[in-house]
């Protein structure tokens, strides 16, 4: 190893793009210090290393800052490919689809999300739900196609899709609780449901996923703008 | 070769999204057969081929679809490596600041843009013009960054963030004709204006780029039925 190899990553507690990053780093295996960012009083770290977007999560390689959980996560994969399991799969068609399957889940999952939480009037709140419901009903169908009756996205073992549905895990879990509805169910998204229940055992989503009840409170009493 | 014969791009003339897919796959030295898509009117092929989202383009490649123009064009580098030009770059630090600019032009700029087309009084026109300036400016930054002095984003010849970044350009002239917009300021993007000149020197460029014009006329076919949603990506 040519000197010191230094991971350093911005974020918050409750940032499910954070979740993301803890996810994969630890997937890797890989060893980071980890620095709790005050987004209400951002620190000059933070706002040199991200200057156009000043979000985290930011991962500072060796002084170098990569930001974008979606870009970070390939980053980790590509930087560290030889060091534990690789997040995306080999095949240049598999990779197609899982880069896919990331974009859907971030272009049309969240919006759908925040109106379901935030919305004031009973009907905005309705068509939100409505359209997050088939967001899940078409990630179930993803899901099928992706994991090939085998446990996760990726198959066999954790992969990039999982990683990126895997952060907002703590999220979907209190969806019931902050939107008033259950985004998996045994009717629906059987797939989904047992997806859920493996994923959150993992040793990586233990350390990277905070605390359901924490957050529902946290974003209950911030009405979280995620 | 990987399966070469059977390369279908599934496309409409004025997608920016869809050219920047034909400049990647100009850059790789790939033929294909490209099929013009009625957007208003889908074809079977397009609703099997991206049942999820229904847009163009989509690139199927012996068969099997792949959608969404910055996902195809990562495919057609990795898909043809050894053939053509190297779209991205080796370095993952270098590959993750591309993969950062083309996000932000994508989730920034175009909407900026389509929304001074379709913004419906003077006033929101104004409000997205200043917004599409503020991103060129960042983009400026940028360029300076990545360039370190060369020619293009990617450096010597066109690579990634200059594909994302450019298949707007002609997008731009057409709103720049039918609204008076500048948008390559050469005294505020002096970097941004002198590339946006040389990219459209390519001969990639010239090969697959639409004229402005053609722009303009499908903008004004778009006004007269107010209301479609025409982002195809």
């Amino acid at each position: 190893m040519a000197g010191e190899d230094e991971l350093k990553l911005l974020g918050t507690w409750a940032s499910p793009w954070v979740s993301r990053v803890k996810l994969a780093l630890h997937l890797k295996g890989l060893s980071y210090e980890y620095v709790e960012q005050d987004l209400d009083n951002k620190s000059d770290l933070l706002l040199t290393s991200n200057p156009v977007h000043k979000k985290v999560p930011v991962l500072i390689h060796n002084g170098k800052p990569i930001c974008e959980s979606v870009v970070i996560l390939e980053y980790i994969d590509e930087a560290y490919g030889t060091t534990g399991p690789s997040l995306l799969p080999t095949d240049p068609y598999e990779r197609a689809i899982a880069r896919f399957w990331v974009d859907y889940i971030d272009q049309k999952l969240v919006i759908p999300w925040k109106v379901a939480f935030t919305a004031d009037g009973e009907e905005e709140k309705t068509e939100g739900i409505k359209q997050m419901l088939a967001v899940v009903q078409t990630l179930e169908g993803a899901l099928k196609e992706c994991s090939k009756g085998k446990p996760f996205f990726g198959g066999d073992s954790v992969g990039y899709v999982d990683i990126a549905l895997g952060g907002l895990l703590a999220f979907l879990q209190g969806t019931e609780e902050l939107c008033g509805t259950k985004p998996f169910d045994i009717a629906n998204t059987p797939l989904l449901l047992a997806w859920v229940e493996r994923f959150t055992a993992l040793d990586a989503a233990k350390v990277a996923l905070p605390d359901v009840t924490k957050l529902v409170e946290f974003a209950k009493t911030k009405r979280l703008r995620i | 070769m990987a399966g070469e014969g059977d390369i279908k791009l599934l496309g409409m003339v004025v997608s920016p999204f869809v050219v920047r897919v034909r400049m990647a796959l100009h850059r790789k030295g790939v033929s294909y057969e490209y099929v013009e898509q009625d957007l208003f009117n889908k074809s079977e092929l397009l609703l099997r081929s991206n049942p999820v989202n229904k847009k163009v383009p989509v690139l199927i490649h012996g068969g099997k679809p792949i959608c969404e123009s910055l996902v195809i064009v990562q495919y057609a580098d990795e898909v043809w490596s050894g053939k053509g030009a190297s779209i991205f770059p080796a370095d993952p630090h270098e590959r993750a600041v591309a993969r950062f600019w083309a996000a932000y032009v994508d989730d920034k700029l175009f909407p900026a843009y389509i929304g001074i087309m379709k913004a419906a009084t003077e006033e929101a026109r104004a409000e997205k013009a200043k917004e599409a300036l503020v991103v060129l400016a960042n983009l400026e930054e940028a360029f300076a960054q990545c360039s370190k002095g060369k020619p293009f984003f990617a450096g010597d010849s066109v690579g990634y963030l200059d594909l994302a970044v450019g298949c707007n350009l002609f997008w731009l002239e057409a709103i720049r004709k039918m609204f008076g917009v500048t948008f390559f300021d050469v005294g505020k993007t002096p970097l941004l204006a002198a590339w946006a000149e040389r990219f459209a020197g390519t001969e990639m460029a010239r090969e697959v780029v639409p004229d402005a014009d053609t722009a303009v006329v499908f903008a004004k076919k778009l006004q007269a039925r107010f209301g479609s949603n025409t982002s195809a990506k």
